[in-house]
Order: C-alpha cells, then structure tokens, then sequence
C-alpha cells in the first residue's frame, strides 16, 4: 500500500449552527497532488484551515503527514506549509526581511536563515525586489514570495488555497510549473481551486466539494468519463447541408444538431470506428467539413452534472 | 520553554524593524509625548501652583506616566491589524510559540518605552522639571513606569486581540484612555476633587505609579504611605489579569 499523507474521516465543522463541513471525508497518497474543486462556500478552505492545524473541529479525525491534526497539531505544523488565498507574509517587512523572518521561527540558526532566504529570492526569481516593502509587490510577486515562504524548510505536505486566484496568466503558469516541480521532489499538494482547467492541469485526482462534503472524487479523466459519454463532434462549411450531415451521422446514433455554430453531436461508444464511419459517408455525400473529431466532456460539465451547479457560482451565504 | 523566548524574541525584531522601516512614523510617534510634556508642562505650568509648590514639578511625572497610557493605543492597534491579516495564519501554521507573536509585540513596546521616556526627561528638564533625589531614585521611579507601561502594552494586546477591527481600536482608545488620566492624580491632586472623586482617583493604578515617581523624583505632591507598593502591586495585578486572557485570545483563533 501506498503512503497516505493526508487523511481524514467525518470531518464535521459547526459555524453558528450552519454545518462548513458535514462528514468530509479525504484520502491522499504521499507524493502527489489532489484538488478539491468546488464552488465558493463549499467548505474547501474551511477543510484546508482544519487540516492545516488553524481551526477546530467538532467531530472527525485527521491524519497529516502521519501526526494526528488534534492531538499532535505540532507535529503537523513542522511538516506542513500553507499558502492561502491572501497573502501571508508581513507587508511592512521586505521580501529578504519576511524569508529570514519565517526561517527565524522555523528556527533556522540566523546565518542559515540569510542563505536559505537568498537561495529562495533566487529560486523565485525575487532578487531584484528583494529589499522593496512586500507591499509594493505586484499580485505575482507576493504569491511567488507567499509561496517561497512556504518552502523555507521543504514541507511534507503542502496546502494551496487558491494559489492562482487573481493572477495574470504569466503568473498563473509560473505557479503551476513551481507546483509540479515541488511533487518532483516528493511533497504531497492538496491544492483547492475553482478553475476546472487548474485542477485538470495539475492534480492526479480531484476531490469535488459541495456543501462540506466530497460528492465525487477519481482522476480527471475518470470524472469526465463518471458523466457521460464521449461524443463525435462534426462542424460543416455549408449552413444549406446540415440536413445531409443529419441524415448521414445518424446512421451512428442520433444527432443534435446546432443551425447557429453549424455543429453536428453524435454519442459514442466505440470512438475509433465511429470517426472513422463517420468520415467516409460524409466524404460519400460530398460534405465540406471544417472540423471533426471526438470530444470528451469539460470538467466543467462534470461539474454542472455532479453539483447541479456550475463551478463558478457564488455561494449565496 | 528556550522556544518560546528565541521566537518571542524573532518577532520583538520584526516590530522593531517595522519601526525603522517607516521612520516618519517614528516622528510622528514621539510628537504626541513631546508635546504632552512641553504644553501641558509650559502652559499649564506657568499658570498654575499647588500648594505653593510649582505645579510643572507636579505636573510632569504625571505626564510621563499619561504618555505611557496613551501608547496602549498603538499596541492594541497593532496587534488587531496582525490579527486580521494573512500573516498570522502562516505565524499559526509554522512550528512557532503560540505566544510569540504577543510576547513579541510587549518587548519591542518596552524598547519603545525606554526611548520615549528618554525623550520625555530631555524635554522635561527642557520645560524647568528636575529630580531632587540622586539620580538612583529617578532611575526607580523611571522604573516603575516602565513596569506600568508593560502592564498597559498588555492591556493594549488584549483590547487588540478582542476588537478585531483596527479602525475601532484606533477609536475606542482615547475615550477610555482619557477618563483615566483625568479621573487621577495626573493633574489636579485627589484632595481637591470632591470626596467620591478623590477616592476613585485615589484608586486608579495611573495615581498610584505618578504617587510613587512624585516621591521617588522628589517632585511636589508625593502623599501617602503606601505609594510604592501599590505602584509595584497594580501593575503586577493588572499583567496577571490581562496577559492569560490576551494569550486566550489568540490560541482562540482556531474556533
């Protein structure tokens, strides 16, 4: 059996008589990367703070990095590193300053404070604004310092509340490309987000969340798989043929056919011979088509079919 | 237990560095206190006497200590904007000291503290105050200021750390500052008030650290016999109360 870095049963979390978390459940092996996706009051950052040893509980248990959250919350935290929504370091201070400051109460001697503190400004390409108040860094540059001062000591387990939230794409790329590099090295993600394509980008299995519980949970492709089958997609250049195009594809199964986009969907099984069939008789009836090919589903449909709702969604609380 | 100090001490360094980082607060810090002292003491004190004595000798150990009361405000405001920022939560989830934040905050206050009433004696003897007893006993009662003012920065902690909003701690400070100040023997000797006024007065901790710097200073109005004591008893009193429920307070933050 494989390690399992992060663990937990029936996490339940009462705010004011409005259950955050009602029987969340979560199961990570070590050395990978697991994103709980879900809507804005789903309860995902309300999981992370709990599994991160930030808040209480009323009724569960969890396991990080193989220390008890509620019993051994020390333990946890010499393992573990978290990177949330808002940045976390001291605006007042430098970039510099607030490294070496986190290193000191990580308890690194002041000498190894310093050097780590350069080799991270490096590593996060931070050298220039080193000495620049974190205040005045741009979003990209705090979450990169947010994130540097996450690793100061290399933390078993990793916990990323919305990493990419507001961030330019540059940005966004940059963090992914750290993330991926960090699981290289062996540390265990939990990473949440409401940005399907992040998670499809960056997890090996994806926890959905929806009113503090996990309602599904499987690889990407299991997921799209979980909600429907793969579909032949064809578009046409003439709007006057999509009668033609009907009549052909449905000799496949039947057809949904869009007039505006000029876009033909057919379910499939079989995904190969149906391309395949499909190519040759719209060939036979002299069809120009622009494009063609099979489709999975979105995560996003995904989504909208496990939940009922789109990921998007405001929680209206 | 060593933990414990070398991080309350890591963190004494950040709030100082705050301070060296915006030095135009610093101006700003030490304009109140000056001002205190070379208004209260020139105005007030060139129109006024007690008791034949001069009133400015009366009158500047009290501002001393009311400056000290008054820097409560700057530590309750600060400890509520950590508070309500990220960055305690990367404090909380680090292998830190849960006290290291607010023990560090109390330290640097104290440095702080030392600085002021260094600027507060310059412009005292500025203004025509003096101490009348050896410079040991001035050290003392400079002391017990200071013992007071670490007794405050922990009030100040605790109010910060209730209050998490720093716009209302900035606003709730003064009125509950002032009523202090005035309601005791900073400006006008608890004999004179009313009796029930006088008692309060009497009563409050300020009068019994500016009774204790009055004697020790040599400075007019030093009554009563147990000025001393109760000048080492409240403070301890008030630490004893405030700094269990400030450190409350902030394990409190998980629930």
């Amino acid at each position: 059996m494989t390690d399992i870095a992060i663990a937990a049963e029936g996490l339940r979390k009462t705010y004011r008589g409005v259950a955050a978390l009602d029987g969340f459940r979560l199961s990570v092996p070590a050395g990978t990367v697991c994103g709980l996706l879900g809507p804005n009051g789903a309860g995902k950052t309300t999981a992370v703070r709990i599994l991160a040893t930030l808040l209480n509980f009323d009724a569960g248990r969890a396991e990080v990095a193989g220390a008890d959250v509620a019993r051994q919350p020390e333990q946890v935290r010499e393992r573990i590193a978290l990177t949330g929504q808002y940045s976390a370091v001291d605006g007042s201070l430098s970039g510099r300053q607030n490294l070496v400051l986190f290193g000191r109460l990580h308890h690194l001697g002041r000498r190894q404070a310093r050097v780590r503190a350069d080799e991270l400004l490096e590593q996060f390409d931070l050298v220039d604004a080193a000495d620049k108040s974190a205040t005045d860094y741009s979003g990209g540059m705090q979450r990169r310092l947010d994130l540097a001062a996450s690793l100061i000591r290399a933390p078993r387990v990793l916990f990323l509340d919305e990493p990419t939230t507001g961030l330019d794409p540059r940005s966004r790329n940059q963090v992914w490309d750290t993330v991926r590099k960090l699981v290289t090295d062996g540390t265990t993600v939990l990473l949440t987000t409401q940005y399907l394509d992040e998670a499809d980008q960056l997890a090996d299995r994806i926890s959905v969340v929806d009113t503090g519980r996990v309602v599904a949970e499987g690889t990407p492709d299991e997921l799209k798989a979980a909600i429907g089958a793969d579909r032949l997609e064809v578009v046409i250049r003439e709007h006057g043929r999509l009668g033609d195009a009907t009549a052909v594809l449905e000799r496949i199964g039947p057809v949904d056919a869009d007039p505006d986009t000029r876009r033909l969907r057919v379910a499939v099984t079989d995904r190969v011979t149906a391309l395949v069939e499909a190519a040759r008789a719209l060939r036979d009836a002299a069809i120009t088509v622009d494009d063609l090919g099979i489709r999975r589903p979105t995560l996003d449909e995904a989504f909208l079919s496990l939940t009922g709702h789109r990921a998007e969604e405001e929680d209206k609380k | 237990m060593t933990t414990a100090i070398a991080d309350g001490w890591t963190m004494t360094g950040r709030y100082l560095r705050h301070v060296v980082r915006e030095p135009e607060q610093i101006i700003i810090y030490f304009s109140l206190p000056i001002m205190f002292v070379l208004v209260f003491g020139y105005v007030f004190g060139s129109g006024m006497a007690v008791g034949g004595d001069s009133y400015r000798e009366y009158l500047v150990p009290g501002v001393f200590v009311m400056t000290q009361l008054y820097g409560l405000g700057a530590t309750a405001t600060a400890i509520s904007l950590d508070i309500s920022r990220g960055v305690v939560d990367r404090f909380r989830s680090m292998p830190t000291a849960r006290s290291a934040l607010m023990v560090g905050r109390s330290t640097a206050d104290l440095a702080r503290a030392v600085l002021e009433m260094l600027v507060l004696v310059v412009c005292g003897l500025l203004v025509g105050w003096q101490w009348n007893l050896g410079p040991g006993q001035a050290l003392a009662a400079v002391g017990l200021i200071l013992l007071l003012r670490v007794a405050l920065t922990w009030v100040g902690i605790y109010l910060g750390s209730v209050v998490r909003n720093p716009d209302t701690v900035s606003l709730i400070v003064f009125p509950l500052a002032f009523p202090l100040t005035a309601l005791s023997n900073v400006f006008v000797p608890p004999d004179r008030m009313p009796g029930w006024l006088g008692t309060i007065s009497e009563w409050n901790p300020i009068s019994a650290t500016v009774a204790a710097a009055r004697e020790l200073f040599g400075n007019p109005g030093a009554h009563g016999e147990h000025a001393l004591l109760l000048a080492v008893a409240w403070p301890l009193v008030l630490l004893a109360v405030f700094a269990p429920l400030a450190v409350r307070n902030y394990r409190k933050l998980g629930r």
